[in-house]
């Protein structure tokens, strides 16, 4: 598919950037630790009373670590009027948003990658195990699917930087109450019966704001 | 000619109102006079969700006719829907105090109110921050859309939530025939309000604008 | 896809775009034929970088119609920027990223075959084949400017549009510039530059049209430029003494 191909050196294009100065990746991961061990300090309880706050801390971190990250995605664009640049080019505005999506979406996931086993060593709960991770990507996705959209939006406001969290945080409400509630069933380990409508309502959000997102991105960016 | 037969309507629909809501309506048994905000609440909350819908409805038609009347509509229902939310959610914590002990719990219905309310701030806040009138008409119209379409699946994420664990319930128990009618009187009520509020509010930014395109050739010469 | 031959490479009816009640276009009507150099000058703000961002697909109009190559912008709009190079005062290179990681990237877009040669060709055209695998960051502008004039031909363009392409370029460079819009690629190569400097656009060009306040206030074709005249046509408009009829 002409649109996928596009969108996929795009994302390629932003991979290889960020693995020349890793900025991204190394300042939100910084970002995320600080976060769980600061939730460490305002609430040490018993062990069981942070098991029970365990998944709450690990969705706020992965949200505020995901603002960050979706932050960057389009400053980049910015320097050197790239976006313009992307915008000449014969591929489709949809293509774009497909590309960036996706690099942000690596992003995130490659940090959460790392920070889920540190919140196992700082928690002692065990996070290998594939409904964690499942639930993991499908949120992440929805993060990626409105986050981007709303990045590049963002970028061309004044005050930048808080106008994301500002715009973000109300609408991935659902993801996060999703998202919390399917990690507690699964660190307790209920059976899938149990969790499986939290999987379904974030696999609703993602479909629903991948395809508005796709199908809006372009008045964002043409003016 | 039509404004003003609507702010007639409009006032004497309020008078009525205010007299069922003190004299004509009994007082609640189990509540006490307390509950009779919910005259006031209920016709508020209609409003604020009925506003968003019109700030969807001139969201699209912007993106679609790119007319930036649309973006005036959209905008001053806004700025109507968010006070009217913000009273909504105060008169809800009042009624909330002495009826249940507590300002507020997280049920369905007031947390996916509360993120309304956030998205009617983001809206709002956007506009702020863009200067350029066509961008900012751009970009309030993804808020509005993206927004109307979130508040559905913060409802349900809530609700999902809330039947896990037990909750406080919110409200039961029907309602006598005084009472509907006070209801409904206070729905169409406040309906006029906003429409009249709408109908002003739009004439304001409409003269704005006029007075901006004059501006315009002005100083262009 | 092939064009009529007598077909004017670009056809602008009745453009107009306007950013709020703002109206940077008003009522433009131009031809440019396949081949030729148009020069647009105006004032600040008069509407080159609006008129140039539209016949890029950058931006909608707001009204009218505009024809690149036979092909209406309104529907065809990929397969006109295909066709499309833009040179712009912003480099439209990532400073990340090598300059061959660079010209990589926009051949992949613009779905160039065989990109090594080609980088390799446009790179030699500018004259920074030394600097082929430094990053851009580490350039100076001058130098960036090159690259993004190699980045701009990549996929041999019929029509190339330059928005003040001389801002922060040399005298050397400048010449540079126009050298490798004629070597490249064969002479039907349609050219439109913006400029609100007289002297150094009117020795490449062979038509000339005056901006101000989004309208065209003064038309000028062929070689025989009187210089005087537009001088004083230019003069005018830049001082604001009213607009000069067509």
């Amino acid at each position: 598919m002409k649109l996928l191909s596009k969108a996929l050196v795009i994302a390629w294009k932003d991979i290889l950037s960020e693995t020349r100065t890793r900025e991204i990746i190394t300042s939100v991961l910084v970002f995320a630790v600080l976060v769980i061990v600061i939730f460490h300090f305002a609430f040490d309880g018993s062990s069981q009373e942070m098991l029970e706050l365990a998944p709450g801390m690990l969705w706020v971190t992965f949200a505020f670590a995901g603002v960050l990250s979706l932050n960057r995605s389009f400053i980049k664009e910015k320097e050197e009027n790239c976006l313009e640049g992307l915008m000449v080019c014969p591929v489709s505005r949809e293509a774009i948003y497909v590309g960036k999506m996706l690099g942000s979406l690596l992003f995130m996931l490659l940090v959460e990658a790392v920070v889920l086993p540190v919140f196992a060593l700082l928690f002692n709960v065990s996070v290998i195990s594939l409904p964690l991770i499942a639930i993991t990507l499908l949120a992440t996705v929805g993060f990626a699917a409105v986050g981007t959209l709303f990045s590049a939006l963002a970028v061309n406001t004044r005050a930048r930087e808080m106008v994301l969290p500002i715009l973000f945080f109300p609408i991935v409400a659902p993801v996060i109450i999703g998202a919390v509630n399917a990690s507690a069933s699964i660190l307790a380990g209920d059976p899938w019966s149990s969790m499986s409508a939290w999987f379904g309502i974030i696999a609703a959000f993602d479909v629903i704001f991948l395809v508005v997102s796709f199908l809006v991105f372009p008045f964002v960016i043409e003016e | 000619m039509k404004s003003k037969i609507l702010i007639g309507a409009g006032a004497l629909l309020m008078l009525a109102h205010l007299y069922a809501i003190f004299f004509y309506v009994p007082t609640d048994a189990e509540t006490g006079v307390i509950q009779r905000i919910f005259y006031l609440h209920v016709p508020l909350a209609w409003i604020a969700f009925f506003a968003f819908f019109i700030v969807l409805v001139g969201s699209i038609m912007f993106l679609w006719k790119r007319d930036l009347k649309w973006d005036r509509l959209s905008s001053a229902s806004a700025e109507i829907g968010f006070l009217f939310i913000t009273l909504m959610l105060i008169s809800g914590c009042i009624w909330a105090k002495p009826v249940w002990g507590v300002w507020w719990v997280w049920d369905a219905r007031l947390t996916m109110s509360l993120v309304l309310w956030f998205i009617y701030a983001a809206y709002l806040l956007i506009r702020a921050y863009v200067s350029e009138d066509g961008q900012r008409a751009r970009f309030s119209a993804i808020v509005g859309i993206i927004g109307f379409l979130d508040v559905p699946l913060v409802f349900l994420a809530v609700k999902l939530w809330k039947t896990q664990h037990t909750g406080l319930i919110v409200f039961e128990g029907g309602l006598v025939s005084e009472m509907m009618w006070t209801l409904i009187v206070g729905i169409v009520a406040y309906t006029v309000l906003y429409a009249i509020l709408l109908i002003k509010r739009v004439a304001i930014k409409n003269c704005q604008n006029e007075v901006n395109i004059l501006k315009n050739m002005v100083s262009g010469g | 896809m092939k064009t009529a031959t007598d077909a004017p490479a670009i056809e602008i009816r009745g453009l107009a775009k306007s950013f709020g009640n703002n109206l940077a276009l008003g009522g433009i009507d131009l031809e440019v034929e396949t081949g030729k150099t148009l020069a647009v000058f105006g004032p600040n703000g008069a509407g080159k970088t609006t008129l140039i961002k539209i016949l890029a697909t950058i931006m909608q109009p707001s009204a009218g119609e505009v024809s690149i190559g036979g092909l209406k912008l309104k529907d065809n709009a990929e397969a006109i920027r295909s066709r499309i190079g833009i040179v712009s005062h912003q480099t439209f290179l990532y400073g990340n990223l090598t300059a061959y990681e660079n010209l990589l990237f926009y051949c992949r877009m613009y779905g160039v075959s065989n990109p090594a040669e080609r980088i390799r060709q446009v790179v030699t055209m500018v004259s920074m084949e030394a600097r082929l695998r430094d990053r851009i960051g580490t350039l100076s502008r001058g130098m960036q400017q090159r690259l993004s004039i190699a980045r701009a031909l990549l996929h041999q363009p019929d029509i190339v549009l330059l928005d003040e392409p001389e801002t922060g370029l040399d005298q050397q460079a400048i010449s540079l510039l126009w050298q490798t819009l004629k070597e490249d690629g064969d002479s039907k190569r349609t050219v439109i530059f913006t400029s609100h400097s007289l002297e150094r656009g009117l020795n490449v060009c062979d038509d000339v049209i005056i901006l101000n306040k989004g309208k065209i206030v003064h038309r000028q074709s062929g070689k025989e430029t009187d210089i005087s005249g537009l001088r004083q046509a230019y003069h005018c408009c830049t001082e604001g003494n009213g607009e000069i009829a067509v």
